[in-house]
């Protein structure tokens, strides 16, 4: 689905991500993990073509990323606070996401209905603009728009921070039921080690912009990447 | 402390990531603000001796019309002069003393030119008065009472930007006062130049300016004090939100989801709220120069035609995309073509200018030939003003931040000096078309010559698109990464 070559990113000559290779098969539930600086977030934006690679590209679905824009349609994100629209209310950002995704109002609300739980009342019909909700809350938001219109990749950064115990529980549950599908292919970057291992059918772990571990999930993988990030 | 907030001042005024766009418009404003100030020094010097040629007392003539002096003053500030904005959220948990912040605050409201500027006038003005042999302590006297007035309106601008509508309140005050002067009702100043009348001839009057001067001081900086608060003066209000469907714009398909969008912006913004009124004031901005004995010379007729019909497309045009800069990350990852972006603005914009057209026919009032102007600069607003606020927009990247403006500390006039000063370029070419058609033949000539454009620009529309379009795509990743630095 995803494929990587020569991929860098430098700032004043310095590089901050060096991927030579790196391929992501359709399906797949895949990690990022790494300490602050490794890259996590770089390679998202680059992924999304909201930086330009210094060398290399990105394939996404045979669509080169900097080149055109056709892989908008299929791809959905959430980094940051800003991807939400501080002036509209939870429901409003939800219809206008859907409206852009081609899905009529009675498709988002059954979405809606479906991640009631998840909102744990605390978002919709609340009277409040989106800027006026907490970050956890708005995290639910940002999050829960990202599955409108069956995207086939869904590129999460961070989506764990800033959540409740409760919420981080009921997330991983989301994550993993998306994982399931055989459509889409799951991006999720985490400081969180096992939180990661819990969703992720592969994790690869940056370190100051290379890759540095590639491995296939199983019950060991928690304790190697513990190992790895004790010093 | 004082040299540690300069520090901070300096650093963020020339890293900030319009700091090119910054430093132009800082210099272009220090030559306006020289002309301004050379003015108002011809007048301070003029005023004496041309009044006393026309065998009136000088110094009466101008305590007389102070009061509109002062009121104008007063609404041009509620305009343009901008209130203390300051990253002051990290500084709060830092040990600063709150009064020492509140008090940098206001300091640089203090220095502003606003202030500056009226030492041209009074300062020239008093030294003659000295010279002409006035009675040197009362001159003295009155000078202090004037300095206090002007650093009054400096503290009332503060106090009053935060109110809603003030200004359009303040310019019809005023409006009405200037009407029944000027049709012999009702003269304010014959109450009022005994005020400031007073002010000169009895020795002690001179306090109330002053002491008026320390109240305003002593409130501001209480109301200031009192919301150095996150909760207060730093927060924003939560206000009881509406979901609206708007469900009759679904009918325009993906222009319609935007238009959604904006409309909500403008409605639910201070910021974006603001521009509205201000395009409606633009609509009586001709009134100056169709008047029957107005001294504008002719050529000014076209820049009023433009100016009525072009409001919103000066106030809210001109800052595309920066309306969006705080979630364009996400415009620029969901499934939206630059193109029907850029087109949904355009129409918002043409739809405005389109309305503001058929609110001006009460220009038909002053003859069929002002309104032909006015539907002739429309024309032309549509036609080509419309894609160069556009174009401009990939360029202007100044970020902006919806949600903090609305506190007591926010930035939140619609209408400043950048707006003027990135107006004028669009209208130096309809100004110099019509030119070259009245000194051909006639006036007519002229509004013919500045229709062409219009259509010709109209016409070239999907032209001048695709080229806007590929501007936006290489501008796009600076772009982002301005906007990511808040203010």
């Amino acid at each position: 689905m995803i494929q990587v070559q020569n991929l860098s990113k430098s700032y004043n000559g310095i590089a901050v991500l060096k991927i030579d290779s790196l391929e992501i098969p359709k399906g797949q539930s895949f990690g990022l993990v790494g300490n602050n600086g490794a890259g996590k977030t770089t390679f998202f934006s680059l992924l999304l073509d909201l930086i330009q690679p210094s060398t290399g590209n990105i394939i996404n679905n045979d669509v080169q990323v900097n080149v055109s824009e056709n892989w908008k349609p299929f791809t959905s994100s959430f980094l940051d606070e800003s991807f939400l629209i501080g002036y509209l209310t939870p429901e409003e950002y939800f219809y206008f996401i859907g409206d852009l995704r081609n899905q009529n109002k009675a498709d988002v609300d059954a979405l809606l209905v479906k991640h009631d739980e998840f909102f744990n009342g605390e978002i919709l019909k609340n009277k409040k603009y989106l800027r006026d909700l907490s970050k956890g809350n708005q995290k639910k938001v940002g999050i829960i728009a990202t599955l409108i219109g069956n995207p086939e990749v869904v590129i999460l950064d961070e989506p764990f921070a800033n959540l409740d115990p409760t919420t981080v529980s009921r997330l991983k549950k989301i994550i993993r039921e998306l994982a399931g599908n055989p459509d889409v292919t799951v991006l999720v970057s985490s400081h969180d080690l096992q939180h990661t291992v819990e969703v992720c059918d592969r994790i690869v772990v940056l370190n100051k912009g290379e890759i540095v571990k590639d491995i296939q999930t199983s019950p060991e993988t928690l304790q190697e990447l513990e190992t790895f990030f004790a010093v | 402390m004082i040299r540690k907030f300069l520090y901070l001042e300096w650093k963020a005024f020339i890293r900030s990531a319009s700091f090119g766009t910054n430093l132009a418009l800082k210099i272009l404003l220090g030559f306006v603000s020289i002309l301004y100030a050379f003015i108002l020094l011809m007048a301070g010097i003029g005023a004496f001796y041309g009044l006393k040629k026309m065998n009136l007392d000088p110094l009466q003539q101008v305590n007389k019309f102070l009061i509109y002096y002062f009121l104008i003053d007063l609404g041009i500030r509620l305009l343009l002069q901008k209130i203390p904005v300051m990253n002051i959220r990290p500084l709060l948990a830092l040990p600063f003393k709150r009064p020492t912040i509140v008090n940098f605050s206001i300091g640089k409201t203090l220095l502003s030119f606003f202030n500056f500027l009226h030492v041209f006038f009074f300062l020239p003005f008093t030294i003659i008065l000295l010279i002409e042999g006035y009675d040197v302590v009362s001159v003295i006297f009155w000078h202090l009472a004037m300095m206090s007035l002007v650093y009054s309106n400096n503290f009332l601008n503060i106090i009053l930007t935060n109110k809603d509508n003030v200004f359009a309140i303040f310019i019809a005050i005023v409006l009405v006062l200037g009407g029944f002067q000027y049709y012999h009702y009702f003269d304010i100043t014959t109450y009022t130049s005994v005020f400031f009348d007073g002010l000169f001839n009895t020795k002690w009057m001179f306090l109330f300016p002053v002491l008026a001067l320390a109240g305003l001081y002593s409130y501001t900086f209480n109301y200031l004090k009192n919301n150095l608060y996150l909760d207060a003066g730093l927060s924003t209000k939560h206000e009881i939100a509406k979901t609206e469907n708007l469900t009759w714009l679904n009918q325009f398909g993906t222009l319609g989801t935007f238009l959604k969008n904006d409309i909500k912006l403008i409605k639910r913004n201070k910021r974006s709220r603001t521009t509205v009124v201000m395009s409606l004031l633009f609509l009586f901005y001709g009134l100056i120069f169709f008047r029957e004995n107005s001294h504008q010379p002719e050529v000014m007729r076209i820049f009023a035609g433009i100016f009525v019909s072009g409001g919103f497309l000066f106030t809210f045009g001109q800052f595309v995309p920066s309306w969006d800069s705080s979630y364009y990350p996400l415009m620029m990852t969901q499934n939206i073509s630059y193109k029907g972006y850029l087109s949904s603005k355009w129409w918002l914009v043409v739809i405005a200018t389109f309305i503001s057209t058929i609110l001006a026919s009460f220009y038909l009032f002053y003859g069929w030939q002002v309104y032909l102007t006015i539907v002739v600069g429309a024309i032309y607003n549509i036609g080509v003003n419309s894609h160069l606020v556009l174009l401009g927009g990939a360029f202007t990247k100044t970020p902006i931040d919806l949600a903090m403006s609305k506190g007591a500390f926010g930035d939140k006039k619609a209408f400043n000096t950048n707006t003027m000063l990135l107006s004028l370029p669009k209208l130096l070419l309809p100004v110099l078309l019509y030119w070259a058609g009245s000194s051909i033949m006639n006036p007519n000539l002229g509004l013919v010559f500045v229709a062409i454009a219009g259509v010709l620009g109209f016409a070239l529309r999907d032209k001048v698109f695709t080229l806007i379009e590929k501007i936006y795509r290489t501008e796009k990743y600076k772009t982002i990464d301005a906007y990511k630095q808040k203010s």
